[in-house]
Formats: C-alpha cells, structure tokens, sequence
C-alpha cells in the first residue's frame, strides 16, 4: 500500500471518530459535519507532503473545530456563540468513544430520509468520502449531490434528531434501516463494477469496512454479522463475474478458480458461528445461501437442495415476489425445470412486466427444451431490463436459440 | 433510478396560447425546478432548438452525408428533457405531471440504463 492509500485509510476510519467528537462537543451536526469534511480535505493535502502528525485523530479534531469556530465567527447572527466555542480547546489525546461510529450511523440512517439520501449521508459522514466521490459514484453531477446532502441534513434537524444511541426498542428498527443503508451501498458498487469505473468498486470495498465496523461494535447481532458474511460472499466472486469487455458472466459458467479464497472462508466462518445462535433473519440466510453456491467446486456441485430448503426459510421469515422466483430456480434444479415453470406461474400477478421474471422463465424454458418459448422470453427480458449489460446477455442467449422461423 | 422526462411539444399547440399563456408555461417550468434541484432530484435539463435547425448525418459505405431537418419528421418534437434522479418510477411520473406541458402536450418518462447489472 502506498503512503497516499496509507493516509487515505486511516482519514476513512478516523472521520466518524472525529465527526463524533464534534457533535457530541458542539452539538449542529450540519455545521460539524461541513467543518469534518474540511479538516478531512486538509488532511488529504497536506499529510502525504508534510507526513503524518503525531496524533492524526487529535489534528483533526483541532482542524475541524477551528474551521467550525471561523463559520460560526463568519455568521453575524451567530455571533453570540463564537465565545462559548473560542473557548472550547479541543483537549489533547482524549480517549475514542467507542460508541460513535455507531451512533452516527443511525443518525445518518435516520427513518426521515430517502434512501439515496440515507447513503449519501452515510457515505460523507461515516465513511469520509468527499461529495465529489459520492457523486461521481452515482453518476450525478456534484451540485445535485451536494443539495441532496445538506437537504438531508435539514431534514435530520427538522426530525429533532439528537446526537444519542435511539432507546432499545426503536434501535432494533433504527438497526435495519441501517444494514439496509449498508447493503445498499454495497449493491450500487457491485452491479456497478462491469464499468471501466473503478470508483464504484471502491463503494463495495467501503461497506464492507462500515459493515465490519458495526459488526465490531455488535458482534452479537446475527443479522449484522449475517449482512458482513453476505457482502464478503457476494464480493468475492467479482473477479469472475465480467468479462474484459464488461459482459455479465452468469454464476454457472464463472471461473471459479478466480474467486477470493480468503473472502470465502471468511464469510463461511461468519455464517457458520452465527447461523446455529442467532435468530435467523433474511441476510444470515441469504449469506448461508451465498456460502453454499461459493463452497462448491464446480457448478455441478452445487448443493441445490440445502438452497432450496434455505430459500423456504427465507420466504417464512421475508416473503416476497424475488424469493419467491429464486425458490423457483432452487426447485427447478432439484425437481427439473417444469417444477419452476409451475411454481413462477404463480408470480404472473406480482411480478407481471418485470424483467426478472422473463429471464428467469426463459432459462426454465431452455432447459425444458423448448427454445422457440425461451427465446420470446429471453427477448421480452432484454427489452424490459434498464442493465445494459444484462440486456447484452439476455440478447446473446435468445440469439443463440437461433432465429425464429419467418423472421 | 434516473429517469429522463422528455417534454414533447406541437408548435400548433403552444402558438395558440396568448403570450401570457407562453410566459406562464416558462414559468412554471423555473418553479419546477426549485424544489427538485433542492431536494437533489434533478439532474439536468435542456431546451433544445427548434428541430428546423437540426441536421440529420448519415455515414453510408464510409461516406458521411449530412441533410438538413430532423431524422423524424411529425408533427411533434423533443422540445426538451429532464434528467431526474428518482426512488421510485412513480415518482418520476408524478414530476412529468407537474409540467406544464403534461397539459397541452406529452411527457414521455423513460428509464436511463445502468451500466452494472445482477450475474444472472
């Protein structure tokens, strides 16, 4: 790792420390947050030329709370505050508070927000990427983020969100919105990654280390610890799951010899101490789900029935529409694809028009050995998905079925 | 999910607004913008030019050919787009709604394709 990496770690693990400090010295998140990200961006110029301070943690907290005293100073109407923060020194060395990153993601998860801008939010103040990154991450431009961050954190205020952990029954609620931020975050970079945008793998690479945190400070919540393990199984199949050329290589035909070992064993350990414990929620599950596909060998190998009985688990603890089509897949391996064509028969109401459904049908349709139904499917899916390259590969598949007679 | 709101306009139909109708119309289109680039929905936008102005460029065997006026000729034409960046496709639809051109014309709403995609 270079020393710039180097740097650019460490300022990713110390911003929510920092930021945390602040708020819970100052109070303002919005104003504290906007004086982090300035003392980050100093950090980010000046450490790789003049090396590191002796105490990182501690140059950014007196950066950041001199950068918040001179916007308070610069605010006329505010100026009744400026004494009471000139004479706040920040003190030297003060111990972390272990809880803040924690508290500051269920802050920045808070239920007032949408979704885009929970992970922006999260990203900027937890994570310590710049608006500029998160915008180039979701392909906006950077004033659409930046108004998307600072109406976020109006909203947050306006909610009367206060700097403390939420009390116990409304932080189990608090819990998911948050793991759902987190997988979201993680999504966007790894249906992303076919790009030549090598940002967007950074994303994946950034929930995977908030996850970690949080699994850090909860090692006891199955579910956190379910979501860590989904992540480093899912993410450790993205050296096979694109070609050179960014088409979309399906979980059948993957190289599996280029998967990441270690993420593997990792992830498996993960599920494997927590599955028999915890109380089981949908992303032990579906990381129980991912650890059966990334155990086996060769695709063949596939334990399609433990899947399938895990899928059933899934759909009693979180019904809905793609379980459903998944435990479809899983049933038409087990019992042959007529079994699936019957069972995605009844997603015809729920699911009618989404592209999903017509890509998964068209390959139950292959394999039942009828191509000229399989590839009105497969066409009908690449003309109703909005993924380039998923539709690349649905027009690929329905090509190979030859063309149909009188076209 | 980005959506692009395509405003499509008959000259027929605006011309027969009186002046204050066309100026409320613009109008209306700054004041839908205020509060979508505040809440960082909005992406961008353009008004593009009438498409008598537009040249349509054809490449044939290796040789560009260049004619003037649209590659479709109707009676209607993108007058102008907006990219928006929405939760849902029912929000999306529901900004399309609020311009002013939802009344007198159309607003196509189509989804922008993503680069990523699931391992199928």
């Amino acid at each position: 790792m270079t020393a710039d990496a180097r740097a650019e770690d460490l300022l990713r693990s110390l911003a929510p420390q920092v930021l945390g400090a602040l708020v819970r010295r100052y109070g303002h998140f919005d104003a504290c947050e906007d004086a982090v990200q300035e003392a980050l961006l100093a950090a980010a110029r000046q450490w790789p030329q003049e090396g590191l301070p002796e105490s990182p943690r501690g140059w950014l907290i007196t950066v950041a709370s001199r950068r918040l005293a001179d916007h308070w100073r610069s605010e006329e109407a505010r100026r009744h505050r400026e004494e009471a923060v000139a004479a706040l020194e920040p003190p030297p060395g003060e111990t972390p508070d272990r809880d803040d990153t924690l508290t500051l993601l269920f802050l920045c998860c808070h239920p007032a927000l949408s979704a885009p801008s929970q992970l922006a939010l999260t990203l900027r103040a937890v994570g310590g990427l710049t608006t500029a990154e998160i915008a180039h991450a979701f392909l906006v431009p950077e004033s659409t983020m930046a108004q998307r961050i600072s109406r976020a954190k109006q909203r947050i205020r306006a909610a009367g969100a206060r700097f403390d952990l939420p009390h116990e029954t409304e932080r189990a609620e608090r819990l998911r919105v948050v793991l759902q931020v987190l997988y979201l975050i993680f999504n966007e970079g790894y249906t992303a990654s076919a790009g030549p945008d090598l940002q967007r793998t950074d994303l994946t690479a950034e929930a995977i280390r908030l996850t970690r945190e949080l699994h850090r400070l909860m090692p006891e919540d199955g579910e956190t610890t379910g979501l860590l393990a989904l992540m480093l199984l899912t993410d450790a199949r993205r050296p096979a799951r694109t070609r050179t050329d960014g088409s979309l290589v399906p979980l059948a035909e993957q190289d599996r010899a280029a998967w990441d070992r270690a993420a593997i064993k990792e992830g498996t350990d993960l599920v494997a101490a927590t599955l028999p414990h915890a109380v089981p929620g949908p992303y032990q599950l579906q990381a129980a789900i991912a650890a059966v596909h990334d155990e086996a060998e060769r695709a063949e190998d596939t334990d399609w029935l433990q899947i399938l009985g895990l899928y059933g688990l899934l759909e009693r603890f979180a019904p809905g529409p793609m379980v459903t089509l998944n435990r479809a897949v899983a049933l038409a391996m087990v019992d042959g694809p007529l079994a699936g064509l019957a069972l995605l028969a009844e997603l015809d109401d729920t699911l009618r028009g989404h592209h999903r459904l017509d890509a998964v049908r068209a390959h139950l349709l292959e394999q039942a050995g009828d191509p000229e139904a399989a590839r009105t499917a497969y066409r009908a899916a690449a003309r109703r998905t909005t993924s380039l390259p998923e539709r690349r590969y649905l027009e690929s598949r329905a090509a190979r079925l030859g063309r149909p007679s009188g076209e | 999910m980005k959506y692009l709101l395509m405003i499509y306009m008959n000259p027929a139909v605006f011309e027969s607004l009186s002046e204050a109708e066309q100026n409320a119309v613009m109008a209306e289109h700054d004041a839908f913008q205020k509060p979508i680039r505040e809440s960082g929905e909005l992406v961008g936008f353009a008004a593009l030019a009438d498409p008598s102005t537009s040249r349509t460029v054809r490449v044939r065997e290796g040789v560009p050919a260049v004619t003037d006026g649209p590659y479709v000729e109707a009676k209607e034409f993108l007058a102008g787009y907006y990219v928006v960046d929405c939760e849902t496709p029912e929000r999306a639809e529901e900004l399309a709604a609020q311009l002013p051109d939802a009344r007198l014309t159309a607003i196509e709403v189509r989804a922008v394709m993503e680069s990523g995609g699931l391992e199928m």
